[in-house]
């Protein structure tokens, strides 16, 4: 996984609340066989209007979306992160998500910060009014920080651990893989004392 | 509850556990090891695609094998001359493709569609003897604690974690708590273990078993085939629990011994002797504990819309106002509307449509030889106008076709079909039509489930076949007295 340390841009101001993983990426998209590839049907119902945020050039690029409180509620698939990730979202600034989506979001790389409602109100000004600046705002995950070019700054909290990973680019598996030692350790236990463990697959 | 240091009685989960702790960390996670993974068509694509952009290989090929089921139609997979069918659908053609490709690039076992040895993964693994008693067995398929009916600490995982297995052959996990559900006696006529894990689900609701790890004890679970027991501990998912394990005893092992991928000889009784020292310890403490009489539980049907939403056969659709809890009122109406029930019905007034004796809960050759029993020398009802029998893998149906079971079910007027999980899911060519009841031996009556709009009742085989033949829902045991 590729390391997040500070993501600057444009914004998308989309705002809305308890937008649910079938509203992210619809059903219909689940048989496919890549992560890739899904930005196509992100925010698919939403993309219909000829006018919505996600295909406004003014927001063309942008690496940030901002949005209301309960993001990415619904069902657990995990395409959600994917599709946003397609569609070439490095981070997502809400008040609240749900457990799962920020899971996953984790998982894949994409940073969720949190921040009070105000904070929200004020970004989504910020990224609408400045989105002719190159990086209205930016995101520094070593001091946990939201800034704009208007000299906002806002603190936002994180999990510990899930900070040091995104920071060092270490995925899960990546940090499993880190205690090789320990998992060959094992598997020369079980070799010795459960040789009838490894199954007969020919 | 937590153990005084010197009570070194341990249950049967903590034994397993312990045997499988890579590394603990400080949070509370450990690094598990798994010694099983199972892979079908839907849920890898994007773990493989994962690990060849990192670069990385499949740690264990060895401990690892790839079978297709979701996907797959469940009609002939070869023409008259032998040459495959193609699957019409194109995007399931794709991610089946995907498996057939990924499997052999990364040096997996895999079993072929149109092999005799392909089937439902859950129905697979422990016909080989690939599942095996006190090991960790895991797959991108929330059912897959199936197979803790042999005594396996087994559970489902999404695609990143089917990814981290294929990386690393571990997950990161924290320990669950452990529940003991312990059914006690002797069941009656006509009731079968899908009737005792339908009572389980239904008395501790669906959301009972959330953070707990469940064993399955008492006579009446010691009682029951291997077959049984799989069918148990499958839908410990659907009382929310993480994994269900059953006891691995002299039944058990007598079910292994001489499947092909288990050990043989020397080394089977090697293993024997350690799945031996595996059984929880007299005075073990649990977290939990639930006791249920075995009289107690009735041949079973689901009215709802959650697995929990059971009724034994004689029962009556329930008032939601009956419910105490007001969001339990709100769901049941739901539920009440969706299926087009109304309170007060009685179960066995109620008409289906369609049948379908299947899925990784109910396909194996008990389950076949338990439908046929009823329906040997009967037909279906005029207004049932789908039936299907779909076998759990090619060697379950060989089995069937050798005892003259299929005669039985298309004398009866029911399609005998190729493995897969077919209705189980509306994802592959067997749907259940919207608005059309289905008397199922499935696992899950959600919403949309068998397909959009269907309506599903669950039931056990030899329910499933007196449906059939009633053409509406029936209490078996009136057919075989
Ligand atoms: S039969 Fe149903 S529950 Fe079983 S593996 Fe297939 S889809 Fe999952």
């Amino acid at each position: 996984m590729k390391a997040v340390g500070q993501i600057a841009g444009k914004a998308i101001p989309f705002g809305r609340k308890n937008i649910d993983t079938d509203i992210i990426i619809p059903a219909k998209w689940l048989k496919t066989i890549t992560r890739t590839g899904l930005g196509q049907g992100a925010f698919e119902s939403l993309r219909g209007d000829a006018d919505n945020l996600f295909d406004d050039p003014r927001y063309k690029g942008a690496p940030i979306l901002i949005a209301g409180d309960n993001f990415g509620c619904g069902s657990s698939r995990e395409h959600a992160a994917w599709a946003l990730a397609d569609l070439g979202i490095e981070a997502v600034i809400a008040p609240s998500y749900s457990d799962i989506f920020a899971g996953n979001a984790f998982k894949n790389g994409l940073l969720a910060v949190e921040l009070p409602q105000e904070a929200i109100d004020r970004l989504m000004v910020v990224a609408a009014e400045a989105s002719g600046d190159g990086a209205p705002i930016s995101i520094d995950l070593e001091s946990q920080s939201v800034t704009t070019i208007f000299q906002d700054r806002f603190h936002f909290e994180i999990d510990p651990f899930r900070k040091l990973c995104l920071l060092q680019g270490l995925d899960e598996i990546g940090l499993t893989l880190d205690s090789e030692a320990a998992i060959a350790a094992h598997e020369a236990k079980m070799e010795e004392e459960q040789p009838w463990l490894v199954p007969n697959l020919s | 509850m937590t153990k005084t240091p010197q009570a070194l009685a341990l249950t049967l989960y903590e034994k397993i556990w312990n045997a499988h702790v890579v590394e603990q960390r400080g949070d509370g996670t450990a690094i598990v090891f798994i010694d099983r993974h199972l892979v079908h068509e839907v849920t890898s694509p994007q773990a493989f695609e994962g690990l060849r952009l990192a670069g990385r290989k499949v740690r264990r090929p060895d401990l690892t094998l790839a079978v297709p089921d979701h996907n797959l139609p469940t009609t002939a997979r070869r023409d008259a001359a032998g040459k495959r069918i193609p699957i019409a659908d194109p995007e399931s053609a794709a991610q089946l493709a995907a498996l057939e490709a990924n499997a052999p690039a990364f040096g997996i076992r895999y079993i072929d569609a149109a092999d005799a040895m392909q089937g439902i993964v859950h129905v697979v693994g422990p016909e080989q003897g690939f599942s095996l008693p006190g090991t960790t067995i895991v797959c991108g398929d929330s059912h897959t604690a199936c197979h803790g009916g042999l005594g396996a600490l087994a559970f489902g995982i999404g695609t990143s974690e089917v990814e981290h297995v294929l990386a690393s052959q571990t997950l990161q996990l924290k320990r669950s708590k452990s529940m003991e559900v312990r059914v006690e006696g002797e069941i009656g006529p006509g009731v079968t273990a899908k009737d005792i894990v339908l009572h389980i689900t239904g008395m501790l609701g669906a959301a009972g078993g959330t953070g707990y790890v469940i064993e399955y004890t008492g006579s009446a679970i010691r009682a029951l085939s291997v077959e049984g027991r799989l069918t148990v501990s499958n839908m410990a998912i659907e009382h929310g629990a993480r994994a269900g394990l059953i006891a691995p005893d002299d039944v058990t092992f007598e079910y292994l011994k001489g499947r092909p991928m288990a050990p043989k000889d020397a080394a089977w009784d090697a293993a024997v002797a350690y799945w031996r020292t595996l059984a929880t310890d007299t005075g073990a403490v649990y977290d939990k504990v639930v006791v249920i009489a075995a009289a107690d539980i009735a041949p079973s049907v689901t009215w709802g819309t959650s697995p929990e939403d059971v009724l034994p056969i004689t029962g009556c659709v329930p008032d939601p106002m009956s419910f105490t809890d007001p969001a339990k009122q709100v769901a049941a109406q739901k539920s009440l509307d969706y299926m087009g029930l109304h309170a007060g019905m009685r179960m066995v007034d109620v008409e289906v449509q369609n049948i379908f004796i299947g899925s990784c809960t109910n396909s194996r050759i008990e389950d076949l030889r338990a439908a046929a029993a009823v329906l040997k020398g009967r037909r279906k009802a005029a207004n049932v106008k789908w039936a299907i029998v779909v076998p759990g893998s090619g060697l379950v149906k060989r089995q069937a076709e050798a005892e003259g079971l299929d005669k039985i079910f298309t004398e009866a007027g029911m399609e005998w079909r190729e493995p897969g999980c077919s209705a189980c899911l509306g994802m592959n060519p067997d749907k259940v039509p919207a608005g059309e009841r289905c008397a199922s031996t499935s696992n899950r009556n959600f919403v949309g489930r068998q397909g959009p709009g269907a309506r599903t009742h669950l039931l056990s085989p030899a329910m499933a076949a007196a449906a059939a033949v009633m053409g509406r829902l029936a209490d078996v045991r009136e057919m075989t007295q």
